[in-house]
């Protein structure tokens, strides 16, 4: 099997994720089963709008377990990354809990407008084959009042709004990506060719 | 650093790009997908489209487009234009919108704006406020701006309508500042500062770009998050990479391409 597969989470952004892989000559299935999802050669969990809704259409759909015993190399986008974590503040939701720790709402400040929308710049944390023609600064879009703290030995990438936040998570076949690469143009389109090509160690 | 973001607006009617002054008198500007790509490879941040015979005519965005849109290009884009429910925005996010903008509807029915951020998410929803300052120098909300023969000019102060439309969970706020629109004459920087003081949520200044320096003004004086622009891009008259050359020069952040 070398099928791509998308979580259909429920977002918004579903097609988009679609379109960049269509883009990238990748004809990705949308889907929910959980027999496609455990076979695929590659999953992507996008996700917009709030964590609790994405986690209650996973519980629904029986894709908890099969999501966390994934062997396949999987890419959480936005709140998809979110609920790689073992909670949200964002509706006190557990998460999936392939990732330790919690993602939490983001605090604003004069001159700091929330959500964080908009283009930013990566800050590259720690070598990763997902970082593979993306120098340091190159920048992504954001647009997300929640996130992770950087400081964490899976950071692989972090961004500066206010604190330092974990752009792009790794650890083992798991990723995730806070920005949308489906909306960061060539850069954006780098990142997910990198992730159908990784190969995790 | 966030970067400011070089937003243009097309103005769409019919499957094509039209660009108008003070809102009337529309010439034909081009094709949707030649436009819109043509922007993004300049490197445009965002683009916007305003389906501008959909409110007039009571009805919807056209999705044919929006789905064309979405298949090609790949950095945001907002739609706006007669969404006036959840089930409007849910056909044009679905289509593979970004986000959908809100005006006049939201005016008619404000509880819209709450509806569509709890359905969606805040990052979906911009609100689009159409506002120009009356004979005893308050900035006022105006609706049905997209025909002048419906327009109406409300009671409602422009500075209330930003805090409200934030309380309601607007993500984001696009000021047009009709006094300026499509006259090139600059930003109306006063009135874009006065709302960025009572705007927590990202802020877009609309109306009035004609040249680079209107551009950097808007940055620098009135902090916006992002300028949009339409007429200014689709006559040519401001390139891209020369604007974001200029503003980084200027030392305001910016995105390369």
């Amino acid at each position: 099997m070398s099928e791509v597969v998308i979580v259909d989470s429920g977002g918004a952004n579903l097609g988009s994720v679609r379109n960049a892989l269509a883009r990238l000559g990748v004809a990705a299935t949308l889907t929910l089963d959980a027999q496609r999802i455990r076979r695929a050669a590659r999953v992507l969990l996008p996700g917009v709008g709030a964590a609790a809704p994405v986690m209650r259409r996973l519980r629904e759909a029986g894709l908890v377990e099969v999501l966390r015993t994934l062997q396949a190399p999987l890419l959480g986008i936005c709140v998809g990354m979110q609920v790689l974590f073992e909670r949200s503040e964002e509706g006190d939701v557990a998460g999936l809990g392939l990732l330790p720790g919690a993602v939490r709402r983001m605090v604003a400040a004069p001159g700091l407008r929330l959500p964080h929308m908009g283009w930013n710049r990566l800050r590259r944390e720690r070598d990763s084959p997902l970082l593979d023609g993306l120098g340091d600064g190159t920048r992504m879009y954001f647009v997300h009042g929640y996130a992770a703290a950087a400081e964490r030995a899976d950071c692989v990438a972090s961004v500066d709004y206010g604190a330092r936040h974990c752009a792009l998570v790794v650890r083992g076949n798991v990723a995730g990506v806070q920005f949308h690469p489906e909306r960061s143009g060539a850069a954006g389109a780098r990142l997910l060719s990198n992730f159908l090509a990784w190969q995790p160690t | 650093m966030l970067s400011r973001r070089i937003i243009p607006c097309l103005d769409v009617r019919d499957g094509r790009v039209v660009k108008g002054v003070r809102f009337r008198d529309h010439v034909d500007a081009g094709a949707i997908l030649e436009l819109a790509v043509r922007y993004r490879d300049d490197g445009a941040d965002e683009l916007v489209f305003y389906d501008i015979g959909a409110s007039p005519a009571g009805r919807t965005v056209e999705r044919a487009w929006v789905e064309r849109v979405a298949a090609v290009l790949d950095i945001p884009f907002c739609v706006a234009g007669g969404i006036a429910s959840v089930e409007d925005a849910r056909r044009v996010l679905a289509s593979g919108a970004d986000k959908i903008s809100v005006n006049t509807p939201a005016l008619l029915r404000p509880a819209l704006i709450g509806e569509l951020a709890e359905a969606f998410g805040v990052q979906c929803v911009v609100v689009g406020i159409d506002s120009r300052r009356d004979d005893d120098g308050e900035w006022r909300v105006v609706s049905h701006s997209g025909d002048p023969a419906t327009m109406r000019a409300l009671p409602r102060r422009t500075l209330d309508w930003v805090r409200e439309a934030q309380m309601l969970g607007a993500g984001e706020i696009v000021l047009n500042c009709m006094d300026r629109d499509g006259v090139r004459a600059g930003y109306d920087l006063p009135q874009l500062r006065a709302v960025r003081a009572v705007c927590a949520v990202p802020l877009i200044a609309s109306g009035g770009a004609g040249a680079i320096e209107h551009f950097a003004a808007a940055f620098r004086e009135a902090d916006v998050d992002g300028a949009l622009a339409a007429s200014v891009f689709h006559t040519g008259a401001v390139a891209i990479p020369a604007l974001k050359a200029e503003l980084r020069a200027q030392g305001i952040e910016v995105r390369d391409v």
